[in-house]
């Protein structure tokens, strides 16, 4: 928004001079105008306002006992009540699957990265026969509903004992992020500038020395913002670790850990913890966001953007 | 330069075709063939039985045809909702300021509006559904609609809102909706920030209020990305169902009042072993969200305008 503002404003300097004639003509429409304006400002606030209430009222229930949740669901905490955080933390587990998510994360959005760059520039850059087919039947992998799939990728990993383990599932996040990460690598990789290529080429590079020390530093935006938008979404994978993680719940990424926890909530009535659960959850991501709001808004469009 | 091409070509391709088409087409592929048969899903033994899974699927009264017809809900619900909230608050933040001068600004604290809205946007649905489920939960255990319903001395559903067979699956749509905005917001400003601003300009010239300024200006330039969006919201519509899982009773409930064709699968597949039977609803969704996809290209095509 500063970006459009600016250059208004500069601009307004030197109207001011010749403006009294061209002010007339927006006078009349005014006083409808208003309601309308007073009716729309009011539901841009409205929806602002119902999605910072239901995130800062978990937050303070989270500090509630269990009985001030149920009772009194609209005061404040009589006193702060850590013992939620501490329940949360050891018995919840929070903390494990917070590690368990990162341990897989590291890996798979790496793997994710390096292998769709690898086929994005291919197809970007290389003509060959074939390279139309590969291309859309990555793009295609976009629109299948995961649904159909899971349960024969649940036998295939049980096939070649994969089931229930971090490299079954860090490879199965790789494939899945793959149609995107390849669809919006290759359209940025067709986008840079031929001509460094070119100078590398006759400066002698090889093509994997082009690839590596030439293409992807060139392709750093276009890669920043794909990492984000896989970091997000493998972040928040819900259905394939249920079924392909099954085994073990002290191995659950964090999801599904939160799944859990609600899960056990449910008869043991423990609300107080479930809530700090789901507030240590959102902690990291809410940071993330502050810090790279910009960057995440970019990068999670980015697909959309032509 | 030249040699060495297919070599590098096939090194560079090698892996990640061949690990998406192991763990994506194949399992895929399988699932086509697996709805052909009778298989259960724990045996090892099947026979093939033709399309009699897909006959059956349309006399399942008690899962497979409401969860039809919910999804078709949300399929028309969902996209239309959220396309224009998403419109509406993107034009707000780009041009719903004032007018000074002839020139148009943005709403003021637009940019806090961006920020708030595209939030939902990178929480988890775990984490939505556990929030949500307790907006909504029933008086006694709590909630907040119902609580603060109470306080004010108007009725409310007595067991909560995802408890009652009339408000659930607006409930869900709702919270769809809820964490959708955002990114549909942020998706069409940036579209609209492409727009040149002296379209507005000179329709401010020619007395045009902020209706006529939209619908004659905005909206015919954003038509390719109101498309797009109706494909990815369309998508999203069709995979619904983990908010399900984690927000209804019974996972669909109640009395199969939010059921929808994921969950549907879901429970063919991993709790009644039926595993066909699942594949089959399986293929019907993929076919359905391919025709969608093929129809709005076709016919949502109109001549571009380049600006």
């Amino acid at each position: 928004m500063a970006t459009d503002t600016a250059p208004g404003s500069t601009a307004e300097g030197e109207a001011s001079t010749e403006a009294p004639t061209a002010r007339t003509p927006q006078r009349a429409p005014r006083p409808e105008g208003n309601v309308l304006n007073v009716f729309s400002h009011g539901f841009l606030w409205l929806w602002a306002l119902m999605v910072i209430v239901p995130v800062v009222w978990i937050v303070m229930s989270s500090f509630k006992t269990t009985r001030e949740i149920a009772s009194d669901p609209l005061g404040l905490p009589a006193a702060p009540h850590w013992a939620n955080y501490l329940n949360a933390w050891t018995n919840g587990n929070i903390g494990g699957y917070f590690l368990n998510t990162v341990t897989v994360l590291v890996f798979s959005v790496t793997g994710t990265m390096l292998l769709g760059a690898m086929a994005a520039y291919v197809l970007a850059r290389y003509e060959f026969p074939g390279n139309r087919v590969v291309y859309f039947g990555f793009a295609a992998g976009m629109m299948f509903p995961v649904f159909l799939a899971l349960f024969p990728l649940f036998k295939t990993l049980q096939n070649v004992s994969l089931l229930n383990t971090y490299t079954g599932l860090v490879i199965v996040y790789i494939a899945y992020s793959l149609p995107f990460t390849v669809f919006f690598l290759t359209a940025f990789f067709r986008t840079l500038p031929t001509g460094v290529a070119e100078a590398a080429v006759v400066d002698g590079a090889g093509h994997y020395r082009l690839f590596f020390q030439v293409m992807l530093p060139m392709a750093k935006p276009g890669l920043v913002a794909i990492t984000i938008f896989n970091v997000i979404g493998q972040w928040n994978q819900f259905l394939l670790p249920l079924v392909l993680l099954g085994r073990n719940p002290d191995d659950a990424m964090i999801s599904q850990g939160l799944a859990n926890l609600a899960l056990r909530q449910g008869y043991e009535g423990d609300s107080g913890a479930l809530f700090a659960g789901t507030v240590l959850a959102m902690i990291p991501i809410f940071i993330a966001y502050v810090l790279f709001q910009r960057q995440i808004q970019a990068g999670l469009t980015a697909g959309a953007i032509k | 330069m030249k040699h060495g091409r297919y070599p590098f070509i096939l090194s560079f391709l090698a892996l990640p075709v061949g690990l998406y088409a192991w763990l994506v087409i194949l399992p895929f592929a399988q699932a086509f063939q697996i709805s052909l048969t009778d298989w259960s899903g724990s045996s090892n033994s099947f026979e093939y039985i033709g399309f009699d899974n897909y006959a059956n699927l349309f006399k399942d009264e008690r899962l497979v045809l409401p969860a039809l017809r919910h999804t078709g809900i949300i399929l028309v619900v969902l996209p239309l909702v959220t396309i224009a909230l998403g419109l509406f608050f993107a034009f707000m933040l780009n041009l719903g300021g004032r007018v000074r001068r002839g020139r148009i600004e943005g709403v003021r604290g637009a940019r806090f509006h961006k920020v708030v809205y595209f939030f939902p946007q990178v929480l988890s649905v775990a984490i939505i559904g556990i929030l949500w489920k307790q907006v909504y939960a029933p008086e006694n255990f709590g909630g907040l609609i119902t609580g603060a319903l109470t306080a004010v001395g108007l009725p409310a559903p007595v067991n909560g809102f995802l408890a009652d067979t009339r408000f659930v699956l607006a409930a869900v749509i709702g919270v769809l909706v809820w964490s959708a905005v955002g990114f549909y917001l942020v998706f069409f400003s940036s579209a609209m920030a492409s727009i040149p601003r002296d379209l507005y300009e000179a329709a401010v010239i020619d007395g045009a209020g902020r209706g006529p300024m939209f619908f004659r200006i905005t909206l015919p330039l954003l038509w390719d990305s109101v498309q797009t969006a109706w494909i990815y919201l369309s998508i999203v519509a069709l995979d619904v169902f983990v908010l399900i899982y984690m927000m209804t009773p019974e996972r669909g409930g109640p009395d199969a009042a939010s059921e929808v064709v994921g969950g549907v699968i879901w429970k063919y597949a991993f709790n009644h072993g039926e595993q066909a039977f699942a594949s089959a609803l399986g293929v019907v969704l993929f076919f359905a969200a391919l025709s969608l996809a093929v129809v709005s290209l076709r016919f949502g095509r109109r001549e571009r305008i380049e600006f």
